[in-house]
Formats: C-alpha cells, sequence, structure tokens
C-alpha cells in the first residue's frame, strides 16, 4: 500500500483507520467492536474533528468497497479509451426499478440498440467478464459498458427504463 | 400476602414511571440519571410520597445495579487495552487525580467534615462518567475525532484508578483504620494485578469455559460467576463492585461480546434501580442547605475537569479547538460518583450531608455536562477560538509547560 494508514485503538468501542489523501483531505473509519461501522471525513479547518460521521451497515459497506474496487478496475480500462479514439468506457448501476431487474441481458438488446456492448457485470465484488445474453441482471449490479458516447447513453436510457409493472 | 401486592403496586408504578422518564429523557437529548435520582428523591424518606413496602427490595436491586454496573464496565475494555493504555495515558491520569479529587478532599475538610469525609467526597469529584460521556461522544458524532482516544484514554485510567480507590474507600468506611486500610489496598493492588495477568493470559480458557452459543447458559453464567466472586470479594473487604469489574475484565472475545448483549437490559433494569434508590435514602430536605455549597464545588471541578481534557489533549498535540472539545466532554459525573456516595452512605459512619451534596453535585454536573460538551460546535465559540488564536500570534506568549 502506497498509502500511510493510521490506526488507533479507542478503548471501549473499537479501532480507528485513517489517512490522509493527496487532496489534503483526512478521512477515515471508525469500526466499532459490534460490528458498526463509521464512515468519518475530518474538517479541514480543524484536522480533530469530524466534519461528518456516516453510519454504514454491512450492506452498505460492501457496496462502497464494490464502487470503489470496480473505479479502479475501470482506470485500469481507460487504457482501451487511449488505443481507440472515440471509444468510451462507462460503467452504468442498474437502479432498483429498472424493468430489467431479474432478466436477462439479451431482453436489453442493448447492442442493436445503441451499437455499444456490454462488456463486464460487476456483482457483489466479483466481475462477471464477458456476460452472456443468458445472463440474469440483479438490482445494483453495474454493467461495464464500451461505445461511442452516442451509444453509453442509450444503453444508460435503456437500463433506466423503470419497471412499468413495479 | 398484603404485603407482596402492597410491593408488586409500588415497586411496577415506580418502573413504570422510570420508563416513562427515560422516555422523555431521551426526547430532550438528556441521560436519563437525574432524572431517576429525582424520582428516587420525590419518594424516599422526607419524598412526597414514602415507599414503605418495597424498600428491601430497592435495596437489593440497588446492590445488583452496582455489580451490573461495573462488570459491563469491565466488559468494555479488554485487559490489553487497560495495559496498553497505561504507559501513554498515565501522565494524564495522574493530572486527572490532582486536578479534580483534591478539589474534592479540600471542598470537604473547608466544610468542616472529617479526613474520611474528605476521601469519599474527593472520589465523587474525581470520576467522570463513562456512561454518559460515551453516549454524548455518539451523539454528537464525535467517536471519529482525534481527541476521542484521549477521552477514552483519561476514562480507562479513572476505571482502573476506581479498582484501587473502592477496596481503600470500603476499608475506611468499614473503620478498620489506616493499618487496615493499607492492608485492604494491598490485597486490592495484589488482586487487581493477578486478575490482569490472568486475564491477559489465559482470558480465552476462562471465556472457553463459559461457551457464547447458549444464550440462556451463558446470561446464568456470566451472572452467576459476577454476582459469586462480588460476594467474595466483598468478604474480603475488597468491595463488591471491584470484584465485578475485574470479572468483567477477565472475559473477553465473543464471550464478552455476547455476555454485553444479554445483560444490557438487566443492567439498564438494575442501574435505574439503583439510582432510585440512592434517592430513596437520601432526604430531599437536606438539598437546600447544602444547594449553594454543591454548585460552588460543581463550578470550580468542572473547570478543573475541562483544564485536564484541556491539558491532556495538548500533550499529544491536539489544536485548540479539540482541546476544548476534550475538556468540556469529560465534565459530566455519573454512575462512580454516586456508587462512592452510596458506599459513605451504607457504611453509615460518615456525614449525613454527604449524600446530599453528593446527588446535587451530580445532578448538576450531569445536566450541565452534555450541554458545555456542545459548546465548541457553536460557531460563536469557533469565533472566539480564532479571535483568541489571532490575538495570540500578534502578541506571543511564552508558555510555561
Amino acid at each position: 500500500m502506497r498509502v500511510r494508514v493510521e490506526q488507533t485503538a479507542l478503548p471501549g468501542i473499537g479501532v480507528r483507520h485513517d489517512l490522509v489523501t493527496e487532496s489534503g483531505r483526512r478521512l477515515g473509519v471508525v469500526s466499532h467492536r459490534n460490528g458498526r461501522r463509521d464512515l468519518v471525513l475530518y474538517d479541514p479547518d480543524d484536522p480533530d474533528s469530524c466534519q461528518a460521521d456516516i453510519p454504514l451497515t454491512d450492506d452498505e459497506a460492501e457496496a462502497l468497497a464494490d464502487i470503489l474496487g470496480a473505479s479502479l478496475m475501470l482506470g485500469q480500462l481507460s487504457g482501451l479509451r487511449e488505443q481507440a479514439a472515440g471509444l468510451l468506457t462507462e460503467q452504468i448501476a442498474i437502479p432498483a426499478g429498472s424493468r430489467y431487474v431479474n432478466r436477462m441481458l439479451g431482453d436489453t438488446k442493448a447492442r442493436t440498440r445503441t451499437s455499444a456492448s456490454i462488456v463486464a457485470v460487476l456483482r457483489d465484488g466479483t466481475v462477471n467478464v464477458s456476460p452472456e445474453p443468458s445472463f440474469r441482471f440483479a438490482a445494483g449490479d453495474v454493467v461495464v459498458v464500451v461505445g461511442t458516447r452516442q451509444g453509453l447513453d442509450g444503453v444508460s436510457a435503456i437500463l433506466a427504463d423503470s419497471d412499468p409493472d413495479g | 400476602m398484603h404485603e407482596s401486592t402492597t410491593l408488586l403496586v409500588e415497586v411496577g408504578a415506580l418502573l413504570l414511571l422510570l420508563g416513562l422518564l427515560g422516555r422523555l429523557s431521551r426526547r430532550v437529548g438528556l441521560s436519563p440519571i437525574p432524572l431517576y435520582l429525582l424520582a428516587g428523591l420525590a419518594f424516599g424518606h422526607g419524598g412526597l410520597l414514602p415507599l414503605a413496602a418495597s424498600e428491601e427490595f430497592f435495596a437489593v436491586g440497588a446492590e445488583i445495579g452496582v455489580i451490573l454496573l461495573l462488570v459491563m464496565l469491565g466488559l468494555e475494555y479488554s485487559a490489553n487495552e487497560l495495559v496498553g493504555n497505561l504507559r501513554s495515558a498515565a501522565p494524564a491520569g495522574l493530572i486527572d487525580g490532582v486536578l479534580n479529587a483534591l478539589p474534592g478532599a479540600i471542598f470537604a475538610l473547608l466544610l468542616g467534615w472529617d479526613w474520611v469525609a474528605a476521601l469519599v467526597l474527593g472520589g465523587i469529584t474525581w470520576v467522570s462518567s463513562s456512561g454518559v460521556i460515551a453516549k454524548v461522544l455518539a451523539d454528537l458524532g464525535r467517536l471519529g475525532n482525534r481527541e476521542t482516544p484521549v477521552i477514552l484514554s483519561v476514562l480507562v485510567i479513572e476505571d482502573l484508578a476506581m479498582a484501587l480507590y473502592l477496596p481503600l474507600v470500603t476499608a475506611v468506611l468499614a473503620g478498620t483504620g489506616l493499618l487496615g486500610g493499607g492492608i485492604a489496598l494491598t490485597v486490592a493492588v495484589a488482586t487487581v494485578l493477578i486478575v490482569l495477568v490472568v486475564a491477559i493470559r489465559y482470558g480465552h480458557l476462562i471465556s472457553s469455559a463459559l461457551s457464547a452459543k447458549d444464550p440462556e447458559a451463558l446470561l446464568l453464567g456470566v451472572l452467576g460467576l459476577t454476582l459469586l466472586i462480588a460476594g467474595i470479594a466483598a468478604k474480603l473487604q475488597v468491595s463488591a463492585a471491584v470484584g465485578a469489574f475485574l470479572v468483567g475484565i477477565a472475559l473477553s472475545g465473543p464471550v464478552a461480546h455476547h455476555a454485553t448483549e444479554l445483560l444490557s437490559p438487566l443492567r439498564d433494569l438494575f442501574a435505574a434501580v439503583f439510582f432510585v434508590f440512592f434517592g430513596l435514602v437520601t432526604d430531599p430536605r437536606e438539598i437546600p442547605p447544602v444547594l449553594l455549597p454543591a454548585l460552588a464545588l460543581a463550578v470550580v471541578t468542572m473547570a478543573t475537569k475541562t483544564l485536564t481534557g484541556y491539558l491532556a489533549a495538548r500533550r499529544v498535540g491536539i489544536a485548540e479547538p479539540g482541546r476544548w472539545r476534550a475538556g468540556l466532554a469529560l465534565v459530566p459525573r455519573g454512575e462512580f460518583s454516586i456508587v462512592i456516595a452510596g458506599l459513605a452512605v451504607a457504611a453509615g459512619s460518615v456525614e449525613p450531608r454527604l449524600a446530599a451534596l453528593a446527588a446535587t453535585y451530580v445532578l448538576i454536573t450531569v445536566v450541565t455536562g452534555p450541554i458545555l460538551a456542545r459548546l465548541p460546535d457553536f460557531p460563536w465559540f469557533k469565533r472566539w477560538l480564532r479571535n483568541r488564536a489571532a490575538a495570540q500570534r500578534r502578541d506571543p506568549v511564552p508558555i510555561h509547560d
């Protein structure tokens, strides 16, 4: 790890991990002994105090970790962008109300309608590379799409289309 | 038969009232402790409506309440945390003791009370309330703050110090004199050290003897062990509270975690009974004469406590606003002060006005403390700090260390 993470014991409560970002902001996580955890952001004017103290449930923490991990992967994918000018990669989350939740990837007909390709689906920290048309979406999945700006916007609109039944 | 039905009615009505008071206190964001004390004062000797039939129940309940308060306190900390903290936080703990115990002791002497009362009052003004402070820190979203470990380590040192102070006070109150006190203190120090060493080396063995899987067996096992050890400790003149505290420290890992969950509701019940009982045995007619002294004592020791936190935070390089937050957060006194006063009252050999003074003192600090803790968050306070910092930059003052 190239970042220095500081660990501090909080007797009776748990442990705090914190780090200072390159931009000079301090942020940390307070892990309570009973399993609860808080994301804390420090006040830039008063680096000893937290400006925000955000309690996260297990699921929320996992989701946040996924998003941060996935964006890292996306950064590695961005090499693709430079090789093919005009081709973009984007990460699109499937909203809970989308009509494609619990439906197959093939149903979106994304490639025929927008000429952009869904190259991967990120779910619960795992990456499904080149999903089959029979791949079934779940709420909270994040799809990685490659295409033109127009094509990406098209896919994003299709996936955001809300479920008429729900 | 008649007696026991009256008991049910009295206990039931009082618990129901406490429930309503507890809800009310949460609504206004206060600790319920002052309300429980007031309820006890209202119903006790010389109060509005004396409870006769249930007094014995409350006496026993209060005793269990103290033991549960202390065992939970012990469960909160692991032996490693206590010992690991000792070296780094000892100076802060020393400042804390000197700045806060001495004013109480001197105050008692100024009132013309004897040295036993001075010893007791020193303890009452010394210890901050871990329960109230932990709650205030969580409520204000300050758990991640960099001065929070300073506050917590001061609390840890205080709790450890109590493990030595309580047996000493118990012995002195029992009238065993300086020699008896010395022996009790030696026994207590030895016991505490042995328990800490055993807990660090073999804590997992004690914990594995109590399975964390079966909640019923665990509840009965931990409760039984705690009461047993507390009773033996009391027989040895080491104070039941310290025995319970040590049991809490010796348990660790999943057993401690599950036991905390299981015992919390019981603790809440009996701790409330304990605060009520202290109010019950305190005569409210004795409060008006001690009101002004209690107020003066509260003002002085709230100031010294703030200074304690300020200095402790400065030692570890926390900036000005954080030092004030640490200082003002430490102000509330609570369960321990009442435990100490309760010991004195139970012994009966100490100045009778002490209970009234302690109750008033705790009422004042536990109500104003959480309010004071909020001060550093107000814009005017921040502005004042900025102006002060600017003034200090203009004409630098030599810093005395």
